[in-house]
């Protein structure tokens, strides 16, 4: 056995018992990126030193009272848009290359007090823009089960570092899917929460009123975990909710007899991968045999959703990055006057997506388009939430594929914006509800590449999602599939 | 041909909160530049802003006590535009939902009143300060101002000239400095206005172009630059040219304005509700608590002053333009009744001693060098005739800084007044003595020398005699 192929319970157990040591696990870790990084090139930062130091301070928590988080000693991955106190956060642009934060993320330092190891940071599309990891300023993340593939985005490296065993457990952000599409695509367990169940602060924001951090792992079992770990009210976050944060392992009950699952017929439509389709409706029989109801349920302005994502998105996004001016950090070139200083630092430090986005929201957002854009967008966006409660009305969770496809070829799509921009198809909708939804691994596809199944959840009813995503989990090994990593 | 002004007034005043509107830094005056700054005023990536609920319930009793309609529920709003000082590359402010529209205030004009009705009042965070003159080759930024909250409140285009404008303002500010929201110093930048002015021909029913003036820093120049402008469109118009809709600059040394930027060049601001804050649910219960604690405001109580106490309409008025100066003058009235004096000591001694110290600038004395008590004490011993007025003002210098009664100093200087008629008679008969040349000039008919020798008899006592008795007793004698 590997102790870098541990998931976080596994490893907790080990620890508390003694067989193993925060310090001996981190290296193995450590050791498993050395032997893989190379190529997979899930780290932007990595903090051997650091982590080493934590795993030792780990060790001695460890001798001197019971753990009180699992995460005590456990080696953990952060995307690289999640604020560090003394450690480079980039969110793989270049405007921000040399940034150095003042300040932990609410995130960051919850999983630091439970006694979390950080490994380091990961790679993402840039300010997590994009569907495949390729938009990163400095280099794309590759798939572990297909070097040639893309791992997804925009936490591709969260989910590749996990995939190859780089990491415990990682923590990703969704604003549209960014959490679970790469889940998908990697064969990893990946939850995006209700809107307001986890900290923003010290989160790079992208789009704010759909920004979510969540977990990334090996299994369902150290989904609920980590994200106990990270959920609660902050008072420094105005849309946290204030509501109790309920033991999330404990809804793995494996029984699932008499829940009602809704499966939308508009995310089984034409432009759905076989394989995928035949995966996911596997996993639904799956489902009903372990005593679910399956019902069909109607998300009627579903088609609606991209179009709704894309200007209230880029809008929030071009007002977000305004602050990336070159005056009191990141990259700065020399202009002769403000305006060019301004107008150069911003067409050197943004890459091509992120300048598309904020040109789209900017326009968006304008004199004489703003009722036609953003006004109409928010109207619409009514809509697919109303959606939402009408199909909850009649099931306890809903179940759609995560992606129409697997893994695609890298530049594939690079090319082409709004092929890319499809592949959050089935997940964009769940953001603009702010309603939570899990992807766990429901098959493999004839390249041998990972299939996700989404489970989408009512707001804060987490428990159920865990639950559903556990009891299938629990009649199949697709969890435990690892990648070969032949070529690595 | 005739022309009229129409002038609507913006006016951002600075909230007296201890914290920034959207972070925990200090407001204060005098730090280090950038030493009241954080992550969120400073614009950091992540970075997120809390309202700042102190403010809000301010812009509520601004709003108030304004007669506007309070929103049930309002909205922060972004207002986009890159500029150095700006450290979001965006202005949280308010655009659809203000707290506050729909109000009025009355203002005296030449004594007549005149109601000045407001758009709308609502809350935004001010921006940090450029420094362009500390080194030849770059500015710095100072982001302490950053994130300090400011309430914005909007006239309709009620004003017709510089003067109403003025009245208006210093109306305005009274309320604001009476609710103890804002210290209203123009000078130091947390009283600061713009004014929208357009000009049309007398009896026209349309609105001319309106040129906003900007960088106007006190009430003269808000006037000059209104008079000057109203002279360059009235002159523009009368000799058939056209004028242009764009923003001005007030220059302060040339008195003039000169164009800062036409409207086709104006920003496009891109207003969106901001994300990352709810919206304020301004409930009843909120609402009325805020109403409850309402201060009488400084007309009511100007109208109050002059029925309850028989005060004339100047003094009440120099008496309600401070807040703390009406709390004291009534503090005073709860030891002494005597209204009119009280006013009198106030207006007159007590002013000019609060000017020679320079406290008059401020928003709120603390430490007054006199309590109301002992100036009550001072009035009460004058009506009660222990002491005579003159006798009153060495009192009154002595009591100063000391928080003594002034009954002690008059004991222990022996300053009482003499009333008895015995004592008084003697001195009397000792002036007429030593004055001999004098009370003959008197009894010759020259009856100017009266008031000389109740002076020395006055003298005579170290000013302790009573002057009505020495009058009287003078009287008889020389009769």
């Amino acid at each position: 056995m590997n102790l870098f192929s541990l998931t976080i319970h596994e490893a907790s157990d080990k620890l508390r018992k003694r067989e193993v040591s925060s310090q001996e696990l981190t290296e193995a870790v450590f050791q498993r990126v050395a032997e893989t990084d190379g190529l997979i090139r899930s780290y932007i930062t990595l903090c051997r030193e650091a982590a080493i130091a934590q795993a030792k301070e780990a060790d001695e928590r460890l001798k001197r009272e019971a753990p009180s988080s699992p995460l005590l000693g456990i080696p953990v991955a952060l995307k690289d848009n999640l604020l560090t106190q003394g450690l480079r956060t980039t969110c793989a642009s270049r405007i921000l290359d040399n940034f150095i934060s003042p300040y932990d993320s609410t995130v960051v330092a919850k999983v630091r007090s439970a006694g979390a190891v950080i490994t380091g940071k990961t790679n993402l599309d840039e300010f997590a823009m994009g569907s495949s990891a390729e938009n990163s300023a400095f280099f794309p993340t590759r798939n572990p089960w297909h070097l040639e593939r893309v791992p997804g985005g925009s936490s591709g490296g969260s989910a590749a570092s996990v995939a190859a065993d780089q990491c415990i457990a990682a923590l990703g952000t969704d604003t549209g899917g960014s959490i679970r599409q790469p889940a998908a695509f990697c064969g990893i367990v990946g939850l995006k929460p209700t809107y307001g169940r986890v900290s923003r602060y010290g989160v790079i924001a992208f789009a704010s009123s759909m920004d979510q951090v969540g977990p990334m792992t090996k299994d369902v079992r150290d989904c609920a975990l980590l994200l106990e770990a990270i959920s609660g009210h902050d008072p420094a976050d105005s849309t946290s909710v204030n509501c109790p944060v309920p033991s999330y392992s404990k809804s793995l009950t494996g029984d699932i007899a008499g829940l009602r699952l809704g499966v939308p017929k508009e995310y089984f439509t034409s432009g759905l991968q076989w394989t995928v389709d035949e995966a996911v409706t596997d996993a639904i029989r799956q489902l009903e045999k372990c005593g679910a109801i399956i019902e069909e349920v109607s998300l009627p302005h579903a088609e609606y959703a991209m179009a709704v994502y894309y200007i209230i998105a880029t809008a929030e996004a071009s007002s977000n990055l305004a602050r990336y001016d070159g005056m009191r950090y990141g990259h700065r070139a020399a202009g002769r006057d403000l305006a060019e200083t301004y107008m150069l630092t911003r067409a050197e430090g943004f890459g091509p997506e992120v300048k598309r986005r904020i040109m789209l929201g900017t326009y968006a957002l304008s004199a004489g388009y703003y009722d036609e854009y953003y006004l109409k967008a928010q109207k619409v966006r009514t809509l697919v939430c109303r959606d939402f409660d009408t199909a909850f009305k009649h099931c306890d969770a809903i179940v759609t594929p995560t992606s129409p496809s697997t893994a695609f070829k890298m530049g594939e799509k690079i090319q082409n914006p709004l092929q890319m921009y499809l592949s959050d198809i089935c997940t964009i909708s769940i953001n603009l509800a702010g309603v939570p939804a899990i992807s766990v691994p429901c098959g493999l596809d004839r390249e041998g590449l990972p299939i996700g199944m989404q489970v989408i959840g009512k707001h804060f009813d987490e428990p159920t999602i865990l639950r559903v995503a556990y009891a299938y989990e629990q009649q199949t090994e697709w969890h435990r599939k690892k990648p070969a990593l032949s070529h690595a | 041909m005739k022309y009229e002004s129409i002038i609507g007034l913006e006016v951002h005043a600075q909230l007296l909160t201890d914290s920034k509107i959207f972070c925990g830094c200090s407001t204060s005056f005098g730090a280090a530049p950038n030493h009241s700054t954080c992550p969120v005023c400073a614009g950091f990536p992540g970075a997120l802003p809390v309202l700042n609920k102190k403010v809000v319930e301010f812009a509520l009793y601004a709003g108030l006590a304004m007669h506007c309609k309070i929103a049930g529920s309002s909205r922060l709003a972004r207002k986009n535009y890159f500029y150095p000082d700006l450290p979001k590359g965006y202005q949280i402010s308010q655009y659809e939902l203000p707290i506050c529209s729909n109000g009025y205030i009355d203002v005296d004009v030449g004594g007549a009143t005149k109601r000045v009705r407001l758009i709308r009042i609502h809350v935004e965070e001010d921006a940090g300060k450029n420094i362009h003159d500390a080194y030849e080759d770059c500015s710095l930024i100072d982001l302490n101002r950053a994130g300090v909250p400011l309430l914005e409140i909007v006239s309709e285009p009620d004003i017709r000239n510089p003067g109403e404008a003025v009245s208006y303002l210093k109306s305005l500010r009274a309320i604001l400095r009476y609710l103890e929201v804002c210290d209203g110093n123009m000078e130091e930048g947390s009283f600061r206005c713009d004014a929208n002015i357009s000009v049309r021909r007398i009896g026209t029913e349309s609105l001319g172009t309106k040129v906003e003036i900007k960088n106007l820093n006190s009430f003269k120049a808000i006037e000059k630059a209104l008079e000057y402008e109203i002279k360059r469109q009235t002159d523009t118009l009368s000799e058939g040219g056209i004028l242009v809709q764009e923003t001005r600059l007030w220059d302060d040394k040339n008195e003039q304005t000169r164009s800062m930027r036409s409207k086709e060049s104006a920003h496009d601001y891109r207003y969106f509700p901001d994300p990352d804050l709810l919206p304020i649910n301004l409930n009843q219960t909120w609402t009325q608590k805020v109403c409850s604690n309402l201060p009488e405001l400084p007309e009511a109580r100007k109208g109050r002053l002059m029925s309850q106490y028989g005060l004339s309409a100047y003094d009440a008025e120099l008496l309600t333009g401070r807040r703390d100066v009406a709390d004291y003058l009534e503090a005073a009235i709860n030891v002494c009744p005597n209204a009119k004096a009280l006013s009198n000591w106030i207006i007159g001694d007590l002013f000019r001693v609060l000017k020679e110290r320079k406290l008059d600038e401020q928003l709120r004395i603390s430490d007054w060098p006199l309590q109301p008590t002992q100036l009550g004490d001072l009035v009460q011993l004058i009506d009660d005739g222990k002491i005579n007025g003159k006798i009153a003002k060495v009192i009154f210098e002595a009591l100063l800084d000391t928080n003594q009664s002034p009954r002690l100093i008059m004991t222990q200087q022996r300053l009482e007044q003499v009333s008895d008629p015995a004592s008084l008679e003697r001195s009397i008969d000792q002036v007429l003595i030593t004055h001999a040349q004098q009370v003959a000039a008197y009894r010759g008919g020259n009856d100017k020398i009266f008031g000389f020798l109740v002076g020395q008899v006055m003298k005579a006592s170290q000013g302790k005699a009573n002057p009505q008795k020495v009058n009287e007793l003078l009287k008889a004698k020389l009769s």
